[in-house]
């Protein structure tokens, strides 16, 4: 039997739970299904109208109760619907999980729906004025609590009986990954045998879209839409805006055989390094990115050659993929090219908050089913870019370990590295 | 004593007191703490204004000031006046292995905007459209940049150049809470060396009162100290704007770099009661006691903010305590969200420096104190969930 402490003498974490929400639907059997055949989940918007939008398509989630409801509410919905899933795989219970949350999730705010219905519900004043006057004597709490950033996460604890005070944490596109190293932390430490990681993000209305529009960061490739993303192709154009969530429960590997638990995989390392050279660029020379893979293998107590597979960030913008493959190439050297890599995103959008986490279950899927999900819309590659994107077919492949990286803005590099068997 | 004991090597303040730890020492103890508050921008809301500063000192680029927001420039600022507090400002060696956890809320709208929306939506129906025709030609595109929670961070690794990680944590007090623990527990571990931890809130922004308001919370009227608010108009906060940043460090690393140390933070404790249920101020009597389990407190920081039912019960539970002076820091800067615990943190560990703690700051509750306090308690008690304490002793 493997040792149950890693190289630097601290718990293995394993994991034991997965559940998975993406605009392919919900559940981890029916994403890895769609995923692997190749079926992208990206649609023209349908839940506001596209009028005077330049980008027209997202990969929304629009099959759920709550989505319409707004940001906060169709977030919660779905992490509880994927914490039920990881929760139930585990076999733990799943109103007294006993172990810390860590919830990746959007920054809140007022949604226009509530925004606009207080200013309709008053008729003093203008502007805010009236919207603070209309606050006050509405005291409802429903609106209250969806712009309170803690409320989520407090909902969480409450239904899942975590324990302690729930984090909610961003990172931005990195949020996901940051949640689980959260929790690998938490167990490292001894602080708790168990822990529950979720990304989960319902952010993607109006003013969203065009935010990320203004920063030139979208793909404007709206028909047909299952084509817009396209990851380390030549003619990338953006990233497709998305919805999604998935949940790991982590446990220490003594913890999880102690209870005859079935361990899905291990989480062996995680690396972190911030950027000081812009807010949505990356330094030219890559080194935080470069730094960051390093110091997830490290932590995993692995060389480069370690990596079978990786799960790339590949967002499909031209600034992402370039430098990703830049740093890859510089830490992984002429092995680079013979390393299979794939971009999730290429079918499922860029899930933001989510993604690292959503990510990190795909690649759990990727090791234990033994089959790597393809790059899909792959038919114009970038001659800049000389990578094995296992192209447009999902690949056999006996995959022991991945590296799984997520950059984003405001400088943030996170990088996984999880292995099937404790390393 | 432990290599990894955590101590606090740096701090940097702003509120509507003034700029830097300093400033806030000389105005919160004297004879008679005021507070300076704006009753007349908001009114009928009080709010303790943004204070006289020049981001020029902590913020060189013009470049980068335009970019951010006033909460990312508050906090920006602070967190170089606790970095250059520490000596670790410019020292590139150390600041690129320094870990960094923000606690942050949004960012800030474009006010014009929305109450452009808002005053056209009176007339049209079709506001989907409104919606798209305002926000793609009238958004300023670096604005988001502005506003995303985790770019607070971002901006402080671009001009301080802090990277060694960069973590930011939402939800309100509870929030600052997790991110002094999350950086403590890592120094303690081993793992890190040295961290800097803190947060920022705008007041003088109506979004940022309308997240309160949304609820009931916030206080209307005449301003009154914070324990004094519980028969008066509205919910009892008076929101304050301020930032509160720490440098902790591993008490090894703080010796071998022979900066002075203003405290050791001992213990950092909190909670979720499930307020609705439970007793809260047997719940928070509960996590102070774990905070400091021999009582060795002489004087209680309170982040209190004014709201009444939180106030209330965390002014039974200290009452419940074995007697130490209380200050409420949130009568004289208001409440700062996020900053509440690191501001609390803060004002603990000067008080530990400067051996002596602050006159009373509301002579109907806070009785004053003698001597010298060894060990200060810093409390959060969320104004609507989440409580956290932490224990601030000599080094």
């Amino acid at each position: 039997m493997a040792k149950t402490t890693d190289h630097l003498g601290r718990p293995v974490v394993a994991v034991t739970g997965i559940g998975l929400i993406t605009s392919l639907g919900v559940g981890t059997e029916d994403n890895w299904q769609a995923l692997t055949s190749g079926r992208s989940g990206i649609r023209q918007i349908s839940r506001f109208p596209i009028d005077h939008l330049n980008t027209q398509i997202s990969g929304m989630v629009d099959f759920l109760k709550s989505s319409s409801e707004g940001p906060s509410p169709l977030t919660y919905e779905m992490a509880e619907t994927v914490a039920i899933e990881a929760i139930a795989q585990s076999g733990l219970d799943d109103h007294d999980l006993a172990g810390p949350l860590f919830l990746a999730a959007p920054p809140v705010e007022l949604s226009w729906k509530s925004r606009l219905g207080l200013y309709a519900a008053a008729s003093e004043a203008e502007g805010y004025q009236r919207l603070l006057s209309a606050a006050r004597r509405q005291n409802n709490s429903e609106i209250f609590d969806t712009v309170q950033f803690g409320t989520i996460a407090g909902h969480l604890s409450d239904r899942f009986g975590t324990r302690g005070l729930p984090i909610t944490l961003s990172t931005a596109c990195a949020s996901g990954a940051t949640a689980i190293q959260l929790g690998v932390e938490a167990i490292r430490r001894g602080e708790a045998d168990r822990a529950l990681s979720i990304g989960a993000d319902g952010s993607a209305t109006e003013e969203a879209v065009i935010r990320f529009s203004l920063l030139s960061a979208l793909s404007t490739h709206n028909d047909p839409p299952q084509k817009a993303s396209k990851p380390f192709s030549k003619d990338r154009d953006g990233f497709v805006l998305a919805e999604g969530a998935a949940a790991l429960v982590l446990e220490s590997l003594d913890a999880a055989r102690a209870r005859g638990a079935t361990v899905l995989g291990i989480l062996a390392g995680c690396g972190e390094r911030a950027d000081d050279f812009h807010r949505t660029r990356s330094k030219p020379d890559g080194s935080p990115a470069i730094a960051a893979v390093r110091a997830a293998l490290e932590d995993a107590g692995m060389a480069e050659d370690g990596i079978d597979y990786i799960n790339a960030h590949g967002t499909s913008t031209p600034e992402n993929d370039k430098m990703e493959h830049l740093s890859l190439a510089t830490v992984f050297g002429e092995r680079t090219r013979k390393i299979p890599i794939s971009s999730n995103k290429s079918m499922i959008g860029h899930t933001l908050s989510a993604a690292g986490a959503v990510e990190a279950a795909f690649s759990f899927m990727t090791m234990l089913e033994g089959v790597i999900p393809p790059t899909i819309n792959y038919d114009n590659p970038d001659p800049a870019i000389d990578l094995d994107v296992v192209p447009n077919v999902k690949r056999s492949a006996d995959v022991g370990t991945v590296l799984s990286n997520s950059f984003g803005f405001g400088g943030q590099n996170a990088c996984l590295v999880m292995a099937r068997e404790p390393v | 004593m432990s290599p990894n004991d955590v101590v606090i090597t740096g701090i940097g303040l702003v509120s509507a007191l003034g700029v830097g730890s300093d400033a806030h020492w000389q105005r919160l103890t004297a004879a008679a703490p005021e507070p300076v508050v704006d009753a007349l921008r908001f009114a009928p809301y009080t709010i303790h204004p943004l204070p006289e500063i020049d981001w020029n000192l902590q913020i060189a680029k013009r470049g980068d000031q335009r970019q951010m927001e006033t909460w990312q420039r508050l906090g920006t600022y602070a967190a170089g006046l606790a970095l250059d507090d520490a000596g670790v400002k410019g020292n590139d060696a150390l600041t690129a292995t320094m870990d960094m956890v923000v606690a942050a809320a949004g960012g800030e709208r474009d006010e014009t905007v929305d109450s452009a929306i808002l005053a056209a939506s009176a007339s049209r129906t079709d506001h989907g459209i409104l919606l798209n025709e305002k926000l793609t030609t009238e958004l300023r595109p670096t604005l988001f940049l502005a506003q995303l929670s985790n770019l607070l961070a971002g901006n402080i690794s671009i001009v301080h150049k802090v990277t060694g990680s960069s973590r930011t944590f939402m939800g309100e007090e509870g929030s600052g809470v997790s991110a002094i623990d999350t950086a403590a527990a890592g120094i303690r571990s081993g793992r890190s060396t040295h961290a800097l931890v803190g947060a920022a809130l705008n007041s003088d922004h109506a979004e940022t009162l309308l997240a309160y308001e949304l609820g009931g919370y916030l206080h209307r009227g005449p301003w009154k100290p914070v324990w004094d608010r519980a028969g008066a108009e509205g919910g009892g906060v008076v929101s304050g704007t301020g930032a509160a940043f720490l440098v902790l460090e591993s008490r090894e690393h703080a010796e071998k770099r022979g900066v002075p140390i203003y405290a050791k933070l001992d213990r950092v404790v909190s909670d979720n009661a499930r307020r609705s249920h439970d007793d809260l101020s047997a719940e928070i009597e509960k996590l102070l006691r774990k905070a400091d389990p021999e009582g060795s407190a002489g004087l209680v920081i309170s982040g209190a903010s004014g709201a009444h039912t939180a106030t209330n019960a965390e002014r039974q539970a200290l009452k419940r305590l074995p007697s130490a002076a209380i200050r409420a820091f949130s009568t004289l800067t208001g409440h700062m969200k996020e900053a509440q615990f690191p501001f609390a943190i803060a004002l603990a560990a000067l008080a530990i420096r400067h051996g002596s703690a602050y006159p009373s700051f509301d002579r109907h509750v806070e009785k004053d104190s003698a001597g010298e306090p060894k060990a200060a308690l810093a409390t959060a008690v969320g104004f609507y969930r989440y409580e956290g304490a932490a224990l601030v002793s000599k080094a």
